[in-house]
């Protein structure tokens, strides 16, 4: 009894959607940078049950996927040291504080 | 069986992911992105992306997970919730956006992909050797590109504390 493709799409799809909740709702930036992690790996999920179901004899589905996750580290470590930095000279890393570009 | 064992661990990545974006505590927040991202790796598993579901284990559980867990430790840990009017509307709307999203996209697949698509004949390609021939030959200038970026990131990480070290 394999597992039907849609599953797997609709799980990824619902995990999307709590990752963007998360960006929208929350207003501190870490909170904001994990709702970000949660939407990239609902996409890796989305890719490689494309990569299995459709074309399994094709690495490319994975080769995506890796890159998804090598973006997806580069991104997580720039952003945690931009909150440091912003942190050191803000005290704070709530969304709603910065707002020096606000015109 | 494998049913089963699906709906289990897409139970656990649910609640992990609810737990994720709903904890007002960020060291919650990190712990429960960890459960989050070891039930991924077993679902890449049970998908034959062995690979993929290593690498899954080590680049994020492993080393994404710790450098939050730094981070937090490092700037607090206090992430609730911030007393202002517009604040209850922020959340009514996401909840609303997340709920069209999910059903927008339910729809779509509903509609484009039949429900007995299942596993295509031909033993899958998720071994290492061919996701390695894949990398190094098809997709060299990616991979470059992706060293690249990942050495962009690591300059502009060190960039910003020097400059944070000089302002002291």
């Amino acid at each position: 009894m394999t597992i039907p493709l849609t599953w797997y799409l609709i799980l990824s799809a619902a995990l999307f959607a709590i990752g963007l909740f998360g960006v929208l709702a929350r207003r501190n930036a870490i909170a904001i940078l994990i709702g970000v992690e949660l939407m990239l790996n609902a996409v890796n999920v989305n890719i490689l049950a494309f990569w299995r179901y459709i074309r399994p004899d094709d690495p490319s589905g994975q080769v995506f996927a890796i890159i998804v996750l090598t973006v997806a580290a580069a991104e997580a470590a720039v952003g945690l040291a931009l909150f440091i930095s912003i942190y050191r000279t803000r005290r704070s890393i709530n969304v709603d504080h910065l707002d020096a570009l606000k015109g | 069986m494998a049913l089963l064992l699906f709906l289990a661990l897409a139970l656990v990545a649910l609640l992990a992911a609810v737990g994720m974006v709903t904890s007002r505590n960020a060291v919650h927040s990190a712990l429960f992105m960890l459960v989050n991202f070891a039930v991924y790796a077993i679902f890449y598993i049970m998908l034959n992306a062995q690979f993929l579901g290593v690498v899954q284990v080590i680049v994020y559980a492993g080393a994404i997970v710790v450098l939050f867990l730094f981070v937090v430790m490092l700037i607090g840990g206090e992430i609730g919730a911030v007393r202002s009017s517009l604040r209850r509307y922020t959340y009514a709307a996401a909840l609303i956006l997340g709920a069209l999203f999910v059903a927008m996209i339910g729809l779509g697949i509903a509609q484009t992909i039949s429900t007995d698509q299942t596993v295509a004949g031909a033993p899958a390609a998720g071994g290492v050797e061919a996701i390695g021939m894949a990398l190094f030959t098809t997709y060299l200038l990616p991979f470059e590109l992706a060293s690249l970026l990942l050495l962009a990131g690591m300059v502009g990480g060190v960039a910003r504390r020097y400059k944070a070290l000089d302002e002291d």
